[in-house]
């Protein structure tokens, strides 16, 4: 495989409400600090990661291109998915090995609808979304599924997310990830751009795998598409120092851990994970950077970051990052 | 969301979506009042039934289109078949409780979302369970589907699933004329003048109240009436959480009741006063309605 790193990655401080930006003004201040932080203006591939029915508005994200100035034309993309997975795209097209750079952003304004019944429109059509099966439901059926200690991966979560800046300022410690509106960028390097640079957290694996739709054919106590991503990423080949969890509901940490093998030794989301604040199609995005982060700035040698999408943890997608390549 | 909504997404007359071969005979059936399942290659029987095994990616249907009866797996066990009637009761599985429920749910008042094994399944259906309580719900139990009337092809023609019967309920009212005489009689007329009419042991001295005609310990005929309360004090009490016609709210205290004089109690209700602050030893006082004792109510300091 072709070597891939992090290059830069910004956040917004994030919201529980909504301050009235248009998506392009959210996403305008993440973009210019990634430029900044890489020293790159223009990008061999762009992707993006969002859902129009956050907004309400067919096509938005389209609109939300206006933020990055895509003329003249650019090499673009976009899945209607958190941003994790957009980044996973962009790895892929860094694979081909005719482009260097990728821009990764994912964005969303979760307070202007009903984010329970919107995630019902994710449901298949025919044997869940009629039913009204809403977010809490379903993730209420997998947590009856697992023995967590739910409280103490609130309170855990809580207690972190107060030296993260760009997390929310929750009064007490939550085991639903609140309604947030916010975004995120990450810069993706690769072949002579990694030589110019030496605060790089490369991605030394990354896959997804998924599990089945209907929560009826799973086991929803474990996560086997977890596990199956974390073993094609390679986390069991060396000690992990920090995890960074798509953990949109407490006891989904314990299954997590459980399935990608981590141990006591490891620091489970120390930025408070989703459960400090969710900017959902930004939430798994911000994992890889905060994951990333922590590799740059030295405080983790080896660090891992995971995403999902889809009902009851359908689909993972986990990485593996480190300052080798 | 803070404010009512200014913007709507809809699309009119919603989406026109195929079913395709197994996903449409399993809305057939169900708008027929049948739950059927589909058999994998590994004689596993999905419900609901997918297109493609989930394990193995292979195509359930063994002949693309088939359209002929539900086969019996046991009476016809030689024959190929791919549809197998499943049900329709089954087990729950994981559940959770939803109170209130949403708009959008199936149910107007609090029930469960459950995974439910129907019988001769190998995978569970999502549903919701009208269990009345959450109390009600544990894994195991045993759920049946309530049918809607009107089936139009759809996973809610199922309206949700509701426990087996394991109680039924027996209704007992006969009716009687009763006449109170002898010793009751005269305790009845003692309370319709504010009275509590008591009678004293010429042997053991007890008093007993309502008034009797012979002492209960030592059998001695009791000629002695005498007059005891209406203050008294609480001996011992309750507090019932079902609701009586004769009293005031719930819970209500029923209490006993040492009358001044007496040396039994007797067991009456205790109002006016919440049922927390009621206490042994209290001293209360019998308030009188109607030519009876409507209750017992705190003695006020005079």
């Amino acid at each position: 495989m072709r070597p891939v790193a992090v290059a830069a990655f910004a956040q917004t401080t994030h919201t529980d409400h909504d301050t009235g930006l248009s998506e392009p003004e959210l996403i305008l201040p993440v973009i210019q600090a990634v430029r900044a932080q890489s020293g790159l203006r223009e990008f061999g591939f762009t992707c993006s990661g969002s859902c129009d029915y956050l907004a309400g508005a067919p096509f938005s994200f389209v609109s939300a291109l206006d933020a990055l100035g895509a003329w003249p034309p650019i090499q673009e993309s976009h899945v209607e998915m958190d941003a994790a997975f957009a980044l996973y795209e962009a790895w892929v097209r860094l694979q081909h090995g005719d482009v260097d750079s990728a821009l990764v952003y994912g964005f969303g304004k979760s307070s202007l609808g009903d984010l329970r019944e919107i995630m019902t429109l994710q449901l298949d059509p025919y044997y869940l979304a009629p039913l009204g099966l809403d977010q809490l439901s379903y993730a209420g059926l997998q947590g009856s599924a697992v023995k967590s200690d739910v409280a103490a991966i609130a309170r855990r979560s809580w207690e972190s997310a107060r030296s993260n800046e760009y997390a929310l300022k929750l009064p007490e410690p939550v085991e639903t990830a609140p309604i947030t509106d916010g975004a995120a960028a990450i810069v993706l390097v690769a072949g002579d751009l990694l030589q110019e640079r030496t605060d790089l957290a490369y991605i030394n694996g990354i896959a997804h795998r998924i599990d089945p739709h209907y929560p009826g054919m799973r086991n929803l106590a474990r996560s086997a598409s977890a596990a199956a991503a974390a073993t094609a990423a390679g986390v069991g080949k060396g000690h992990v120092d920090v995890a960074e969890l798509h953990v949109q509901f407490a006891h989904e940490e314990t299954i997590l851990v459980d399935a990608l093998g981590l141990g006591a030794g490891t620091d489970i989301n120390p930025s408070g994970g989703p459960l400090a604040a969710n900017p959902v199609m930004a939430t798994g995005l911000i994992r890889i950077g905060e994951a990333a982060r922590r590799v740059m700035d030295g405080t983790a040698a080896r660090a891992v970051a995971h995403a999902t999408s889809g009902p009851c943890l359908q689909q993972n997608l986990v990485a593996v990052l480190s300052r080798e390549s | 969301m803070p404010s009512e909504p200014n913007h709507i997404l809809e699309f009119p007359g919603g989406y026109t979506r195929s079913t395709g071969p197994v996903i449409g005979r399993f809305l057939t059936e169900l708008r027929a009042g049948r739950i059927v399942g589909v058999r994998t290659a590994a004689r596993k029987v999905l419900v609901p039934p997918l297109e493609y095994d989930p394990e193995t990616g292979e195509p359930t249907l063994t002949t693309p289109g088939q359209t002929g009866p539900v086969r019996d797996p046991v009476r016809e066990p030689a024959l190929s078949y791919d549809f197998v009637e499943v049900g329709p009761a089954g087990t729950v599985r994981e559940w959770t409780w939803v109170d209130p429920p949403r708009k959008n749910h199936p149910l107007d008042r609090p029930f469960a979302w459950a995974l439910i094994r129907l019988d001769g399944a190998d995978t569970s259906l999502v549903h919701a369970v009208d269990a009345g309580t959450v109390k009600a719900m544990r894994a195991g139990l045993r759920v049946w589907p309530r049918w809607r009337p009107d089936r139009v092809g759809s996973i809610t023609d199922i309206e949700c699933f509701v426990p087996e019967v394991t109680t039924i309920v027996a209704n007992v009212r006969t009716a009687y004329t009763v006449t109170p005489g002898g010793a009751l009689g005269r305790y009845l007329d003692g309370l319709s003048r504010n009275v509590f009419l008591a009678g004293q042991c010429p042997t053991c001295r007890s008093v007993y109240v309502p008034y009797r005609l012979s002492c209960p310990q030592c059998g001695s005929v009791i000629d002695d009436e005498v007059e005891v309360g209406p203050g008294g004090s609480v001996t011992t009490f309750a507090i019932n959480n079902l609701p009586d016609p004769r009293a005031p709210q719930v819970p209500f205290v029923s209490a006993y009741i040492l009358l001044d004089g007496a040396d039994i109690p007797i067991i009456a209700l205790l109002a006016e006063v919440p049922a927390g602050e009621v206490a042994e030893g209290m001293r209360v006082r019998a308030v009188f309605e109607g030519g009876t004792v409507k209750w017992f109510a705190p003695e006020r300091e005079a």
